[in-house]
């Protein structure tokens, strides 16, 4: 499954409930406020995790828009839009996480 | 017109919702009232005046460059709350640099930008005669 989380984990828990309830081959997209998360420093061990496991992916447009490319954690992968569209296809139903 | 004292609550990310560009155009509204106007960003507001946005890329316009002309307003007081740049791995190097030109002194450039503490800010909050949240 794909789950994409579209707000700041400092402002609401979209992205804890995603992590709460994601399953072992699923995959994370930020978008939108969501890539907020994908900075350094934001503590989310878990996310960490799944990052280091290559799991976890970032909408570049979004990413560039806030002025945060040099702090992407390293292990995030940032995609285009026909990146989202290539984790769509690869890892059909996917889950909003708004 | 009496001059009150505004201060402008900037606490939401650009581009994901609509709260920092809605914040921006009543604070320039304000200002042309010739009001007592100061800026506080705290909690993701502190990424509203992060240097280098593009928003190209997701089809936005790019109103950061607007908040250098808040000095030309007269707006010289931008307050950012320490605690949350910390949380969030950021530090004023990585704001933009933002100035007001001082006409006392020859037009000489200032930096607009003051980083104070939460408890600090709740002692500015305290001498607004209004406060507005975004």
């Amino acid at each position: 499954m794909l789950h994409t989380v579209n707000k700041s984990s400092f402002e609401r828990n979209s992205l804890q409930s995603c992590l709460n309830t994601i399953d072992d081959s699923s995959v994370i997209l930020l978008i939108e406020d969501g890539v907020i998360s994908a900075a350094k420093n934001t503590k989310s061990p878990m996310l960490a995790d799944l990052a280091a496991q290559g799991r976890v992916f970032a909408l570049q447009g979004d990413v560039e828009a806030r002025g945060i490319s040099s702090k992407v954690a390293d292990n995030i992968k940032l995609v285009d839009y026909a990146g989202f569209v290539d984790l769509v296809v690869e890892h059909g139903t996917a889950v909003s996480w708004l | 017109m009496a001059t009150k004292k505004f201060m402008y609550l900037n606490r939401k990310a650009p581009y994901g919702t609509v709260y920092a560009l809605e914040s921006l155009e009543v604070v320039l509204i304000a200002a042309a009232f010739e009001q007592d106007v100061s800026l506080a960003f705290i909690d993701d507001g502190v990424y509203q005046i992060v240097e280098g946005q593009n928003p190209e890329g997701i089809g936005m316009k790019n109103f950061s460059k607007t908040y250098h002309a808040l000095g030309d307003y007269d707006i010289k007081q931008l307050f950012v709350s320490a605690e949350s740049l910390e949380e969030r791995g950021l530090s004023i190097d990585d704001l933009m640099p933002l100035v007001w030109e001082d006409e006392d002194e020859d037009w000489a450039e200032k930096p607009s930008i003051q980083v104070v503490s939460n408890a600090e800010l709740t002692k500015l909050m305290s001498d607004q005669d209004v406060c507005l949240s975004f």
